[in-house]
């Protein structure tokens, strides 16, 4: 949590020096405030709003929530404004909003807009959420891949790449083989080969990282549409046809009401997310190896100079990234989608990489990045399901349009490791 | 490739600097004068600098990628395969097959791309090659308006979303109103180019104003401005042609549609005249204004720009302002000139991020991204024809032209390949 008091900087004259973006959450709030309010003043909903908290094998059934629509969103305006005149209360004190108060807007914000657009029926919100994380696979380990590339100094535009030739690996050898499992690792390779490219050219040549990023992902979509047409297409039933892996409980913690089934009844690569998002986590902040790794990306010739293989540190770091993200490749042809297409991952890296950014290049908010982005499509698609009285193509529009007044508002300058993008020249 | 030969100029002792490349190229620094021998021979300076020198490296590129294209098409063509299923017995059946694919798609992208020797009339042999120009338009228009940012320091991926707010603007200009000619179509572009550069403007805006990294910027907005202008297509007060249950819109009306350029036997039409105008335009905005100046100064050092007194917000909203109207004529292009039936969703046709390899190969120089415009049209026009004639799919061009990009970024991985000597040697 970034709840980090600044404390009140005066210069000689004992006028407070002006901390850049002080004003911008507080703003940004009060945008979405009166967005909120307008809902309702603009087109007011009849009808309850029942949340349905429940699903089947639950140890004991939460009662379904049902209120008047238009009291749900005042309410939720009212917790808006306060969370608001907080943040405006320390910006005027000269101080930072705590991250925990911004989450908390976000979720009064979004209660309040559901239960609005909800008016009448009923949201499965533990659906909501489930499906929320599900979609939200892919992103994180994109967005976990590129924090470790870039926590490195290597700027990895190439994750889309990376997650669509992680797909196409996956789902070649899970059809030739017959085991999902061999599709896992022929992703994690794939992600490698990506990974082993964006080296060569970026660590060993020096050329712009960015570009060498863009083309890849240009590269890999021409390859892999090619052999989509030329062989696969041809030969589906034995190419692409890939076995999938089956939902796993978790026995016992799958009965939690609310959690379980959002947490626990998933496939195995979302427990294998959990585990990633903490393991790289614990060991860029907690181990020999992730000092070095961010050593290298702050600092590369501090590095050298203490004896740290720069250069190796780099190749080892980019291409476990490519392992990382080509496992949210397979989750594309090993649990979403039935077999492989072209451009299947639509975009999907380009999100993950935003998702970096946002999450100031630190796994754990990057990852919670990765998942808002995830929530935001999956409201997009449940509501389109039980009629939403807003165009569906808005809907679809609102996680970018959020993620632009977040990069902008809240985030701001966001501080990318000293010495990403900068290949290192020894000597 | 420039044959230089001992007749030539005599080659000075000082390395001819022919790199002033900034994007996609760091380390062609000169080495030290100090190991070179005053008295070698000429030819062996001129045949140096002929090894050591870029053109060289470019023409390496384009072979070494479209190597790797040839193999593609190797192992994955089915007579291929079926030879090397008793290679052992004939191998020369292999060869033989192997020599008929690549051959053949090789002579299909000629024949598509520049000159048609089966054509029955001279109209349709020459026609490739009018083909190619009308595909280099929007790729050269797109493509400049990405070099402008690059030259800047910033990086515009929104191509996507300034193209489709610019087509759909020229689109609605021309959908509806009705005027003569000499002022709907000159109205339409404008429309096009100016809402485009607005859409562009708020990368800029942002960045100027609150620090938010453009790239985030840019990709968000190319998902909004897809779904702005899909639910424009799909209301009828916007853009939907009336009476259609399709997110299309009407055609676009004959007094706003970029005239032919060769008559009507051919599809090439004003949008590559426009193209020609903007490289011009580009090349005098970057070399020969105080702007295009500021641009620069901007993109080589932010911080150094802003203590000379540059407005370093200003420069980056007035450059994403141009590269976003530049952008959207090529939407504007496709729109009222390749597809007028009326525009979709898809009028974008991935030339947004087709152009940021465009701007790449060509170095973010304007001519150079129009000779890169117009060697891409080519593989595009080339493709197709390919496609239709050999069956092999046109995404190959895909990879022959992602992999020249990347071939001709690193100069010492292209030389290493072919054993040639580097500058330091």
């Amino acid at each position: 949590m970034s709840a980090v008091d600044l404390p009140v900087q005066a210069d000689a004259q004992g006028v407070a020096e002006r901390i850049p973006g002080l004003w911008k959450p507080p703003i940004v709030m009060g945008v979405f405030t009166i967005l909120v309010a307008l809902l309702v003043l603009v087109s007011p909903r009849d009808g309850d709003s029942t949340f349905r908290w429940s699903r089947e094998g639950d140890w004991f059934a939460i009662p379904d929530v049902s209120l008047p629509a238009n009291l749900i969103v005042w309410v939720a305006v009212l917790l808006c404004l306060l969370c608001t005149a907080y943040a405006a209360w320390r910006s005027y004190s000269r101080l930072k909003t705590p991250l925990v108060v911004v989450a908390a807007f976000a979720l009064f914000a979004v209660s309040g807009f559901l239960a609005w657009a909800v008016a009448g029926k009923t949201l499965p919100v533990v659906g909501l959420l489930a499906g929320a994380l599900a979609l939200a696979v892919p992103l994180v380990f994109g967005a976990l891949g590129g924090v470790l590339g870039e926590r490195a100094g290597v700027v990895n535009i190439a994750i889309d790449g990376q997650l669509l030739f992680g797909a196409f690996g996956a789902a070649i050898t899970a059809s030739l083989t017959g085991s999902p499992w061999a599709g896992l690792v022929a992703a994690m390779v794939a992600g490698m080969l990506v990974a082993l490219l964006l080296g060569l050219f970026a660590i060993t040549y020096w050329v712009e990282q960015v570009i060498v990023g863009v083309v890849l992902n240009v590269l890999v979509i021409g390859f892999t549409s090619f052999m989509f047409s030329q062989v696969l297409s041809e030969n589906a039933g034995t190419l692409n046809n890939p076995p999938h892996f089956p939902r796993l409980e978790i026995p016992l913690l799958s009965g939690v009401p609310v959690l379980g089934p959002i947490f626990f009844r998933q496939t195995i690569l979302v427990y294998v997310m959990y585990a990633a998002v903490f393991l790289v986590a614990w060991a860029l902040y907690r181990s020999k190896w992730g000092l070095r790794v961010r050593a290298v990306g702050e600092h590369p010739k501090a590095a050298d100079t203490v004896g740290i293989d720069v250069i190796a540190t780099r190749y080892r770091t980019v291409l476990l990234a490519g392992a990382i993200v080509g496992i949210g490749g397979a989750t594309y042809t090993l649990v979403s989608v039935p077999s492989f297409g072209r451009e299947m991952t639509g975009g999907a890296g380009y999100i993950a990489l935003a998702a970096v950014i946002f999450g100031k290049w630190d796994p754990i908010k990057a990852t919670l990045a990765a998942l808002l982005f995830g929530f935001a499509s999956n409201v997009e698609s449940v509501l389109s399901v039980i009629g939403s009285p807003v165009p569906s193509q808005f809907m679809l529009m609102l996680p970018y349009v959020v993620t632009i007044f977040a990069v902008a508002g809240l985030v701001g300058h966001s501080r990318a490791p000293a010495a990403d993008g900068v290949p290192y020249r020894k000597g | 490739m420039s044959e230089k030969g001992p007749e030539n100029e005599p080659v000075e002792n000082e390395p001819v600097e022919t790199s002033d490349d900034r994007i996609g190229e760091g380390l062609m620094d000169s080495s030290s004068d100090a190991d070179r021998v005053p008295e070698a021979s000429r030819w062996h300076l001129a045949l140096r600098e002929i090894t050591t020198g870029n053109a060289l490296v470019a023409v390496l590129s384009v072979l070494l990628a479209m190597f790797f294209g040839s193999l593609m098409i190797l192992f994955t063509d089915e007579d291929v395969r079926y030879g090397l299923s008793y290679f052992f017995a004939r191998p020369s059946d292999t060869f033989y097959y192997g020599w008929e694919a690549i051959s053949g798609a090789y002579v299909s992208l000629w024949r598509g791309a520049v000159f048609n020797d089966l054509g029955g009339t001279f109209t349709q042999q020459i026609k490739p090659i009018t083909e190619t120009l009308k595909f280099a338009a929007p790729l050269t228009l797109a493509g400049l308006g990405i070099g402008l940012t690059f030259r800047a320091g910033l990086f515009n991926i929104g191509g996507r979303g300034q193209m489709l707010l610019g087509g759909a603007a020229a689109a609605f200009v021309a959908v509806k109103l009705d005027l003569p000619m000499i002022v709907h179509l000159p109205l339409a572009i404008l429309a096009g180019a100016l809402v485009a550069a607005l859409w562009g403007g708020i990368a800029g805006i942002l960045k100027a104003l609150t620090g938010a990294h453009e790239v985030i910027v840019t990709i968000m907005l190319n998902y909004v401005g897809y779904y702005l202008v899909f639910y424009a297509l799909t209301r009828e007060s916007l853009l939907q042609a009336p009476g259609s249950a399709n997110p299309k819109s009407a055609p676009m009306p004959e007094s706003a549609i970029l005239p032919d350029l060769l008559g009507p036997q051919f599809n090439l039409h004003a949008g590559f005249l426009l193209a020609v105008l903007a490289t011009f335009l580009v090349w005098w905005i970057l070399n020969r204004s105080s702007l295009g100046y500021r641009f620069r100064a901007v993109g080589e050092n932010p911080a150094a720009a802003r203590a000379a007194g540059i407005n370093v917000g200003v420069a980056y909203v007035s450059a994403f302002m141009i590269s976003g109207a530049l952008v959207g004529l090529a939407g504007v292009n496709q729109v009222l000139g390749s597809v007028t039936d009326g525009a979709t969703s898809g009028l974008d046709a991935a030339i947004g991020f087709d152009a940021i390899t465009v701007a790449l190969l060509g170095r973010s120089r304007p001519f150079g991204i129009l000779a890169a415009g117009v060697l891409f049209g080519a593989f595009k026009s080339g493709g197709f024809f390919m496609q239709a004639s050999e069956g092999i799919p046109v995404d190959i061009v895909l990879v022959v032209q992602s992999l020249i990009v990347l071939f001709l970024a690193a100069p010492p991985l292209v030389k290493a390949i072919f054993r040639l000597p580097t500058k330091e040697a």
